[in-house]
């Protein structure tokens, strides 16, 4: 009873919070307002975008000069012979890079080749610059956080590895922290969806991709601001894969059921066909998307709340979006490990379909 | 007059917020019933739901 009486003033607290907060919004300064908004939408369209340089933080000295904190990242492009050179050339986009009589520049984040040192992008009435662009193979932010995973799950799973070896088949530290994780994966994602038979096969595709998108999304929830499962690439990579090891793995019953349904009327199996066909391609598509808009999104949302804080500029707002980025973090961090789940369980649910045997027609 | 393709897709988005929402009212109904079937049927759920999110993130990106 006490309890519920002392709710009652917090939350008329928490009513008028709300409404001072927006009468405040509205007394501000319009103009800076809509400055500090675009300034807001900027980074947080550059926090989505690759990049060619690391840099955690940037700020501004007292002299005007716009300072970055990170470090320069090697550029490989393959423009009439290989051309490798160290992305601090470009000075963070703003200046032209000249390379063996060659020049390029940087423009919407991705390389150009230029005529000369003024690095004029020559555009089109749709405004898709005209350029030519040389091959691009550079190590970016994404290419080299993924090289980053890639080391530590090497150690990690050495570690968990010969941990097994040491102590007799009893997991310690690492492998300890590991072991659930592998099991779970193995008894409630590859068995169930693959079946007891055909399992083996697939568990290493498994455990690598679950691990992958899992650790790849932890870290960008980090502050060093990377995200690799929001470039659209890396995850079409991986549901590329995906795709491929279903198609090889198909057995005759898979593609019988694709081209020739049993079981129905033949008028049906002429229309069906093509759409079990089309089918095939749309699973890996889903998976691709399903990933890259998760992590969007929830990037998106976050920095805008963030943002928020600066937006509002006063203790009360400010420190709403502070809580709101706190649980919306929390959350995060389930979606991280829920992403990671779904691909895998997809992943083994279509490994399933292509292996699966029928003992009856039907 | 146009309507602008953000409506559509908010449409979408209210549709598969609709389904999510019946899928979790569902599995909820599903697991007081049956709790010893928490597990499966949680994964079920996750499953479908994974789905309808697919579709509702294209329309998203569509709009």
């Amino acid at each position: 009873m006490r309890r519920k009486i002392s709710l009652k003033p917090i939350t008329l607290l928490l009513l008028l919070i709300t409404f001072v907060s927006f009468g405040q919004e509205g007394h501000g300064n319009g103009e800076e307002k809509t400055d500090i908004k675009t300034e807001v939408k900027e980074y947080i369209q550059h926090h989505l975008q690759d990049s060619y340089d690391f840099s955690l933080t940037s700020y501004t000295n007292e002299a005007g000069e716009h300072k970055y904190v990170g470090f320069p990242l090697p550029v490989i492009l393959w423009d009439n012979g290989l051309k490798v050179f160290s992305s601090s050339k470009f000075h963070h986009g703003e200046a032209v890079a000249e390379v063996a009589g060659n020049f390029y520049k940087i423009h919407h984040a991705k390389i150009y080749k230029v005529a000369d040192a003024h690095g004029e992008i020559i555009e089109d009435a749709e405004h898709h610059a005209t350029n030519e662009m040389p091959l691009d193979f550079s190590i970016t932010k994404n290419v080299t956080m993924i090289m980053m995973v890639f080391l530590i799950m090497f150690f990690m799973f050495k570690r968990m590895a010969s941990s097994y070896k040491k102590n007799g088949n009893m997991p310690k530290g690492t492998g300890r922290l590991l072991e659930p994780i592998v099991l779970y994966v193995r008894d409630e994602i590859a068995k169930p969806n693959i079946g007891e038979k055909h399992y083996k096969r697939y568990m290493s595709y498994l455990l690598t991709v679950f691990f992958f998108v899992w650790i790849v999304n932890l870290f960008g929830l980090t502050p060093i601001g990377m995200n690799v499962t929001n470039n659209i690439a890396v995850t079409f990579c991986l549901a590329i894969i995906t795709y491929l090891i279903t198609t090889f793995s198909g057995n005759k019953n898979y593609w019988k059921h694709i081209f020739w349904m049993p079981g129905v009327p033949w008028p049906m199996k002429i229309v069906l066909a093509p759409i079990e066909l089309l089918g095939t391609f749309i699973k890996p598509f889903a998976l691709m998307i399903r990933l890259y808009a998760n992590i969007t999104a929830g990037h998106i949302v976050m920095m805008s709340i963030i943002g928020m804080m600066f937006v509002f500029n006063n203790w009360i707002g400010s420190s709403l979006s502070f809580l709101l980025a706190f649980v919306l973090g929390v959350l995060e961090l389930l979606v991280a490990a829920l992403q990671a789940y779904i691909f895998t369980v997809l992943s083994a649910l279509y490994f399933g379909m292509a292996v699966e045997e029928h003992d009856e027609a039907h | 007059m146009e309507i602008p393709s953000i409506v559509g897709a908010g449409l979408i988005v209210i549709g598969a917020g609709i389904g999510i929402g019946r899928i979790g009212g569902s599995a909820m109904d599903a697991i007081a019933r049956q709790p010893e079937a928490t597990g499966k049927i949680q994964t079920a759920m996750l499953i479908a739901a994974a789905l309808i999110e697919g579709i509702g993130f294209a329309a998203l990106f569509a709009g």
